[in-house]
């Protein structure tokens, strides 16, 4: 996985439609405290602005790499790939958009899931990936994490997902809805069985993915100032015809409506990890 | 005036005709009718018959010709079907199909929100929990029902009532109708994908019978949150999908408007065949000629016989062999290949750790 694939995808798709999320270059003008930062020193502050704590978006790759214990993390389902079973065309084909996202990004689809190790404790671990496709869930996104959370089921795991993603793949229509379904009975076997699934939500996790799989967490937990919705700001703002207020949708205001557990700095992540899973894990 | 449809023009020249004999009729009526007669007498009149005649055959060409039309509608044509001020709703299912409805109202946490409507009533045979979507009839209505865009207190209420239907294995029928829940400031404080997440998980794990059926507009999340059943039907003029034509549009084509909603309608595959040979629902309950609005009391009683069908074979069922066969039902769909694990070569393995 290539940084260079992270920056394209993010300087296109910043949902506030600015340029240059990370630019090119040594240096770079972070987007939120408009210092000029050195790259190499925020992309070994794990991605995090050293000025303001201003957190960038990673991929799935890097995410697993920032999460699990050097050289404890084994890949699970990669053979999965997406099909084009609507034979779906709007300005282009999906299976056109498919192949580039992939020869682009070297992946297959929006999924990194596996087993590794949180300082020391084993996880069923899934991560989407934003730079495949917006992180957008389709068949392939939805049996990943499905198996994952058999996986973890089967082998009494506890279960850490880590969400970023559009939502729902439109170009798998209803194929991609019914992946909300299938995770969501995948994650009620889960509970019965009494696991622990932890749900990260990071910047953005919206649409299908929000309102099914990134909401049923046991514990719930958000990286600071990440766009967390079910609709997004724009139909939001179409519908009700009004400006939205300061802070809207960002992690910070989910915890203050009492829909997230905490917000946990991604320097902390892995250590609140572990906490959790000592606490509650079996 | 009855509202119509831009496809539906072919009819306007056989209605003013079948008015227009209608009116020769009526005039035969009064002209040679005078108090006392029976119509029967003015029908044997040799003018009056030959209008009738041709007024049956008119009313035959009629008919023919709407089941040609709905029967070749274009998928963008079907959800302007679906969306009929006049097609039935939740409410006029109920009234027709249910027997001594006790509604229920309330999530117990917020507020009642009326574009779900809960209820216990009498299908058939059988005892069950009615949950539904209403958009609402007259402007009052619509504007409190949001359109039928339910807000996360309208998704709680329903699952609290199914719990409730649960607990003494009284079985559930959802009726969907919704172009999506609805998108706005309160909806998301108060956690609307919250609400719809915990309906798909605990919809999975509900221990009694649940048939669903999308009876006008299945939009996205919103009607999957009521749609996690056993058996999930179709009306034939009904659209589901994981978003609307316009929404799609809006995205992929750029613009929204006629042609890329009609294209992103194509795309979408939101037909109830298309659906149906997706596997994300397993019947089509056919409407009567011209659909649902124009018969209301026959797309009712379709609708009746399908529920009663499935819930016949459901009930008998074990908790255990139910919700097995409910998990799987939603486990299989999806589509992709897999390749062997050798042929993983050709892609790049993480190179994490």
């Amino acid at each position: 996985m290539t940084q260079a694939a992270t920056r394209t995808w993010a300087d296109l798709k910043r949902d506030d439609g600015k340029k240059s999320a990370i630019p090119e270059g040594l240096w770079l003008r972070c987007p939120s405290c408009a210092q000029m930062i050195y790259r190499r020193q925020m992309e070994a502050n794990l991605h995090v602005c050293p000025e303001c704590g201003h957190h960038y978006r990673i991929g799935a790759l890097e995410r697993v790499r920032q999460l699990t214990d050097p050289g404890s993390f084994q890949a699970m389902f990669e053979g999965l790939m997406p099909t084009d079973p609507l034979k779906f065309r709007d300005l282009k084909t999906y299976e056109s958009r498919v192949r580039a996202e992939q020869i682009r990004t070297g992946r297959n689809d929006a999924a990194v899931a596996g087993v590794g190790f949180i300082k020391g404790r084993q996880a069923a671990i899934c991560c989407l990936d934003l730079t495949f496709m917006m992180g957008s869930m389709g068949s392939v996104v939805g049996e990943t994490l499905t198996r994952t959370i058999e996986h973890a089921t089967k082998e009494n795991l506890p279960l850490v997902v880590v969400s970023c993603s559009g939502g729902a793949r439109m170009q798998e229509s209803g194929l991609s809805l019914m992946q909300m379904a299938k995770t969501s009975a995948a994650l009620a076997r889960y509970d019965d069985a009494g696991g622990l699934f932890i749900s990260v939500l990071t910047d953005p996790t919206t649409g299908g993915v929000t309102a099914s799989f990134a909401m049923l967490g046991d514990v719930i937990i958000a990286e600071p100032k990440a766009l967390i919705g079910f609709a997004g700001p724009r139909v939001i703002k179409q519908t009700i015809r009004q400006d939205l207020p300061e802070g809207f949708q960002r992690s910070e205001f989910l915890l203050e409506k009492g829909l997230v557990d905490r917000v946990v700095p991604r320097h902390e992540l892995r250590t609140e990890l572990s906490r959790l899973i000592d606490y509650a894990g079996k | 005036m009855f509202y119509q449809l831009e496809f539906e023009k072919p009819l306007t020249e056989i209605d003013d005709r079948i008015r227009e004999m209608e009116r020769k009729l009526d005039r035969g009526g009064v002209a040679g009718a005078p108090p006392g007669v029976t119509p029967e007498a003015v029908a044997l009149a040799p003018d009056a018959s030959s209008v009738r005649t041709e007024l049956d055959r008119l009313q035959a060409e009629r008919t023919e010709t709407l089941t040609r039309i709905y029967a070749n509608l274009r998928p963008w044509e079907v959800v302007r079907v679906a969306r009929h001020p006049n097609r039935p709703q939740t409410r006029d299912y109920i009234g027709a199909i249910c027997r001594d409805f006790c509604e229920l109202h309330g999530d117990r946490r917020y507020g009642d929100d009326p574009a779900i409507v809960t209820g216990f009533g009498r299908i058939g045979p059988h005892k069950c929990l009615v949950v539904g979507h209403q958009k609402g009839k007259d402007t009052t209505e619509k504007i409190r029902c949001h359109f039928g865009c339910a807000h996360p207190e309208g998704y709680r209420k329903a699952l609290a009532k199914m719990r409730l239907a649960a607990k003494y294995r009284v079985p559930i029928v959802t009726l969907v109708d919704t172009p999506g829940a609805y998108p706005g400031l309160g909806a998301e404080q108060r956690g609307q994908a919250e609400a719809i997440a915990v309906n798909l998980m605990e919809m999975s794990r509900l221990e009694t019978p649940i048939v669903s059926i999308v009876i006008g507009e299945g939009g996205s999340g919103g009607a999957l949150g009521l749609a996690v059943a056993d058996r999930v039907a179709m009306l034939r003029n009904s659209w589901y999908s994981v978003i609307s034509p316009e929404g799609c549009a809006a995205i992929l084509w750029k613009q929204a408007n006629e042609q890329t909603n009609a294209q992103a309608a194509d795309a979408l595959k939101l037909t109830a065949s298309d659906n149906l040979e997706l596997g994300i629902v397993d019947a089509v309950i056919e409407e009567p000629a011209g659909a649902a609005h124009r018969d209301p009391k026959g797309a009712a009683s379709a609708i009746e016989r399908w529920v009663v069908a499935q819930l016949d074979e459901l009930v008998g069922k074990s908790n255990e062999t139910l919700l097995q066969e409910r998990y799987d039902r939603f486990r299989k769909l999806g589509a992709y290949e897999e390749l062997a694990a050798e042929a993983g070569e050709d892609t790049p393995s993480p190179s994490v750790g």
